[in-house]
């Protein structure tokens, strides 16, 4: 089974502090780690491998010092990784980043699963994964929670949804994003660490991947950040308390006397 | 400081060290409570190659020596000792065989250790035997193609955990000590049992139990070595281990002063934090100092050991004794510097002072490393007049 494991390098969320006059994010001498969720999809993958064979290629898009992002999971096992990096891809949004590790997944020789975390811990869209599927016009199965078993050329899963879970067979080739209850990412061993430090990762850039000038980095990207702020900070509210009778009088009393009805 | 490792040692540290906080930490205490084997943290521990750091490549280990060794387990220990004493009993256990054994008694054993999906360990004391390694009292008898095991070993760490022993038994007991041959005896031979595990003041989570022989039929290949160099394989194992039993000392005293540095600087009494009082201040410098003579000293006997020198046993010992004095005192004083807070188990130092205790007992208390470290020194002024010899 050939496995491709898209990853993202973030800033260390317990580490991010905000600018308060610019309300952005200050990335000065915060240290970066793979996006937390990614993790799981580090550790599915292997997983995947290590009971159906084949290999794990680790796939990320960044520029170059997110190697490092690679060389992590390489530490964990996996086989080979693939930086995706150009000037070009500069100012990517969710849309453009998604057809730019589909091409590059294109690239690949015979992928039969793309596995992703479920979100990034920056953006937070959750739609790089799902993006990347329609590119490819594979299916795909999001918020993956237990992969039950690969048969007859499907993957057999089950989807956390708000109201329970599907049990899905989805046919590959195909996506899935995978949320935390899915396995518990393990440690990198000496071995791989060792590896993944001599580890030669190509990096493929916009030509390479045969990518449509029109459709990467900020030409691709329509999604337009207007404004950065930081939520005011609203002040605990009052807890009206008593059997529901009386908090029910009490709660009309105030809604009249601020006078909005 | 800065002790000028290569990258592949710090690497080790690192990659040590974060197991010590993501897999050790939370659990230490739940562990020593319960007395429970930590037998997850061992799995992580072999997942990550770390049992192999000493035993050379060909067998599936690292191909590193005593100091890549000892470096992991200074990480190990800054969490805790009783973890990290499970994991260098199978060193222990391994240095016999790594040492002594021949081909195919290194074929059959040191992948399985390497990988971490046998833990080994070392069954030398005896209730009558401590100290004095020419009390023992086990015997193996030959018989055709085997030897015949009988008697009980007591206090052996990771006993009925694991899989491969080397044991000390007497082949010739009129000869004593020069009596003494080692074996391999797997688990699961027939005539070989474990006693009960031992209820102890520290390392509570480590396994200590008696190994039970009662006409233990072994093959007679399992001989290590030849008869009667069984204390001689007990010396030269001890000298390998010893930096071992360092190492816990100076990474537990590590992990001390972590505790009592950060409670002192949050601790506030007659106003302010505890850690302005010079009181505490002199406490902590020389907890800090002492540490780091004895990680000096560590480092040094390490590189010293691994050029492979003619003799160890001094060094072993002066390394041994040094750090595991250093750990007893500076978990001593992390609990008086955190008081009250510190006696309580609700806080970690006082199971470091417990378990602190142990390692100036076991792999030969501290007086017989005084033995140890004269007798050496005696010898090389046997015969040497002049005071200042040149050269």
């Amino acid at each position: 089974m050939n496995i491709v494991v898209c990853i993202k390098q973030v800033p260390d969320v317990a580490d991010v502090r905000i600018n308060p006059e610019t309300n952005t994010l200050i990335r000065d001498g915060v240290p970066s780690i793979v996006n937390p969720f990614d993790m799981y999809a580090i550790e599915e993958g292997i997983r995947l491998r290590e009971k159906h064979g084949g290999k794990v290629t680790v796939l990320t898009m960044g520029p170059p010092q997110a190697q490092a992002a690679l060389r992590e999971a390489v530490s964990m096992g996996a086989d080979e990784a693939v930086l995706v990096s150009d000037r070009e891809f500069a100012g990517s949004d969710t849309l453009a980043t998604s057809y730019t590790l589909a091409m590059a997944i294109r690239k690949i020789d015979s992928v039969d699963l793309v596995v992703c975390g479920k979100q990034a811990i920056d953006g937070d869209t959750a739609q790089v994964g799902p993006g990347i599927a329609e590119n490819l016009k594979w299916g795909f199965a999001a918020y993956v929670r237990k992969i039950d078993g690969v048969d007859d050329g499907a993957i057999l899963l089950e989807r956390l949804m708000d109201d329970g879970y599907d049990r899905l067979a989805v046919r590959l080739p195909a996506l899935i994003t995978v949320i935390k209850e899915i396995n518990t990412p393990r440690l990198p061993s000496l071995k791989g660490k060792m590896r993944a430090k001599k580890l030669e990762i190509p990096t493929w850039s916009a030509d390479d991947i045969a990518a449509d000038p029109e459709r990467i980095g900020l030409k691709g990207s329509p999604t337009w950040v207007s404004k950065i702020f930081t939520p005011q900070f609203r002040e605990k509210g009052e807890m009206i308390e008593g059997e529901p009778q009386v908090q029910v009088d009490k709660l009309v009393t105030e809604i009249i006397n601020m006078k909005v009805v | 400081m800065d002790y000028f490792l290569t990258e592949e040692q710090l690497m080790i540290r690192d990659l040590a060290a974060q197991i010590a906080r993501e897999k050790i930490l939370p659990v230490r205490a739940e562990l020593d409570e319960r007395e429970e084997f930590p037998s997850e943290v061992m799995k992580s521990l072999a997942d990550s190659d770390m049992f192999g750091l000493y035993i050379p490549e060909e067998y599936g280990g690292m191909g590193g020596g005593v100091l890549e060794n000892c470096i992991a387990i200074e990480q190990l220990s800054r969490a805790c000792i009783a973890v990290s004493v499970s994991f260098a009993a199978s060193g222990l256990g391994a240095y016999p065989i790594l040492l002594y054994g021949n081909e195919k008694q290194k074929e059959q054993t040191l992948p399985r250790v390497a990988s971490g999906k046998s833990l080994a360990a070392f069954g030398l004391t005896e209730a009558n035997a401590g100290s004095d390694a020419g009390g023992i009292q086990t015997t193996a008898v030959k018989d055709g193609d085997s030897y015949i095991l009988n008697g009980t070993k007591q206090w052996i760490t990771n006993g009925g955990e694991a899989d491969i022993y080397t044991v000390i038994a007497m082949t010739d007991r009129s000869r004593g000590a020069r009596g003494a041959s080692a074996f391999i005896v797997e688990k699961g031979t027939p005539g070989f049992g474990f006693g009960k595990k031992e209820k102890k003041m520290g390392i509570r989570a480590s396994a200590t139990r008696e190994l039970v022989f009662e006409d233990c039929r072994i093959p007679a290949g399992n001989l290590l070595g030849r008869e009667g160099l069984g204390f001689i394989i007990t010396m030269k194992t001890l000298d390998k281990s010893r930096p071992g039993i360092a190492a816990q000392g100076v990474g537990l005293a590590q992990g001390a002063i972590d505790e009592a540095a950060v409670y002192a600087k949050t601790r506030i009494q007659f106003g302010k934090p505890i850690s302005s009082q010079q009181a505490i201040q002199h406490m902590l410098a020389d907890m800090t100092t002492q540490t780091e003579a004895a990680r000096s000293l560590l480092y040094s006997v390490c590189k010293y050991v691994d050029g492979n020198p003619k003799s160890i046993s001094k060094e072993a010992a002066m390394v041994k004794l040094f750090a595991t004095d250093t750990a007893m005192r500076v978990t001593t004083d992390a609990v008086q510097v955190m008081g009250g807070y510190g006696y309580m188990r609700e806080y970690p130092v006082e199971k470091m002072m417990r378990d602190a205790k142990i390692l100036q007992i076991y792999e030969g208390t501290n007086q017989i490393q005084r033995n140890v470290i004269g007798l050496e020194l005696i010898k090389e002024y046997t015969g040497k007049k002049e005071p200042i010899a040149v050269g």
